[in-house]
């Protein structure tokens, strides 16, 4: 099994590091002192687990997990058993560890997690993907035809029934999918949803008012629940 | 009162003395630079500041085996985020302890 560790204290991710290394079968891949270059990291790697703690500066682990699509098996690490209860929120939480993390204790989690892979692993099958991506191109299926599009070139994705409309330099495309579909197959450092119905292109924000946002003279309502997290993604002063 | 160890890290190393070096090069260094931080926080009153750096000292104090010395550090923690300041003086002195034993290494 592949593993992260994500922790803000060096001797928290040594520690981590060497559970694991005394542990069979569990390979850590890398180990971050933040959630964002773990998630930079995440757009272009798979790992099978991540150890991560809660209580970072600015970026903690609940805002971790809430920022990136189908996330991985996590076991939290933490010095605050008081976040126990906000963890049983998270599907994709296996365990919580407690530091100072016992040697015995860290392999009861590992072997939960062994037992739930498992399980997972038997259940998925694969599933047909209507929109495919490569690199920076998304190709599109509008009437039959399978239609190339920069990635970087679109600006707005709406909810519109069972389609979206993808609206890209000025052109809209209506193609059979649903948002969540479509938004895993986009970029995460690019794109983000903001409202239940639309994914924005975040680097064509032209600005922000209140709870809406203009793109490509396009105004696009920013969700209640989504505001919080645009508001981290932005460089503001 | 209390007196650090090296329990936990022993448990830990199993017997491997350089991952036993390694780990307490790094406390010492992380226990200093969170250490200094801390009083700079408190010089300025930054006391919310001085709360995070309080979590991470206290990380360091269950590792040395201080349980004492964690649960005032984990109610001192929360005080200070309400800038409460009242277990101030037992908490340095914890980290005084902390000090003279860290610098044994």
């Amino acid at each position: 099994m592949d593993c992260i560790i994500i922790d803000d204290e060096l001797t928290a991710r040594v520690i981590i590091r060497k559970l694991c290394n005394d542990t069979k079968n569990l390979n850590v891949v890398k180990d971050f002192s933040n959630g964002i270059d773990a998630i930079k990291f995440l757009t272009k790697n798979q790992v099978d687990v991540i150890f991560l703690d809660i209580q970072m500066p600015n970026f903690d682990g609940f805002d971790f997990i809430e920022s990136i699509r189908n996330p991985p098996k996590v076991i939290l690490t933490t010095s605050d058993s008081k976040f126990a209860l906000d963890a049983f929120e998270y599907d994709c939480i296996v365990d919580y560890l407690v530091k100072p993390i016992l040697s015995s204790r860290f392999q009861l989690a590992i072997q939960k997690l062994e037992k739930i892979l498992k399980t997972v692993s038997s259940e998925v099958s694969p599933s047909k993907i209507d929109i495919s991506s490569v690199e920076n191109d998304l190709f599109v299926n509008i009437s039959g035809r399978l239609t190339k599009l920069k990635m970087s070139s679109i600006d707005i994705i709406q909810a519109d029934g069972d389609y979206v409309i993808i609206n890209s330099e000025g052109n809209s495309y209506r193609v059979h999918s649903t948002l969540v579909n479509i938004l895993n197959k986009l970029p995460e450092h690019l794109f983000m949803r903001v409202h239940r119905s639309y994914i924005i292109n975040i680097k064509k924000i032209v600005d922000i008012e209140d709870n809406s946002l203009l793109i490509n003279k396009m105004v696009v309502p920013i969700g209640r629940t989504y505001r919080k997290g645009l508001m981290k993604r932005l460089n503001l002063l | 009162m209390e007196r650090p160890n090296l329990k936990y890290i022993n448990s830990l190393s199993q017997g491997d003395k350089e991952f036993e070096i390694k780990i307490i090069t790094i406390i010492k260094k992380e226990f200093q630079k969170d250490k200094e931080i801390y009083f700079n926080n408190i010089a300025n009153k930054n006391y919310v500041l001085a709360a995070e750096n309080v979590h991470k000292l206290r990380n360091k104090i269950s590792i040395l085996g201080l349980e004492k010395g964690y649960k005032l550090a984990e109610k001192f923690e929360t005080d200070l985020r309400n800038n409460n300041l009242f277990l101030r003086e037992d908490f340095q002195k914890i980290i005084q302890v902390m000090s003279n034993y860290l610098n044994k290494f």
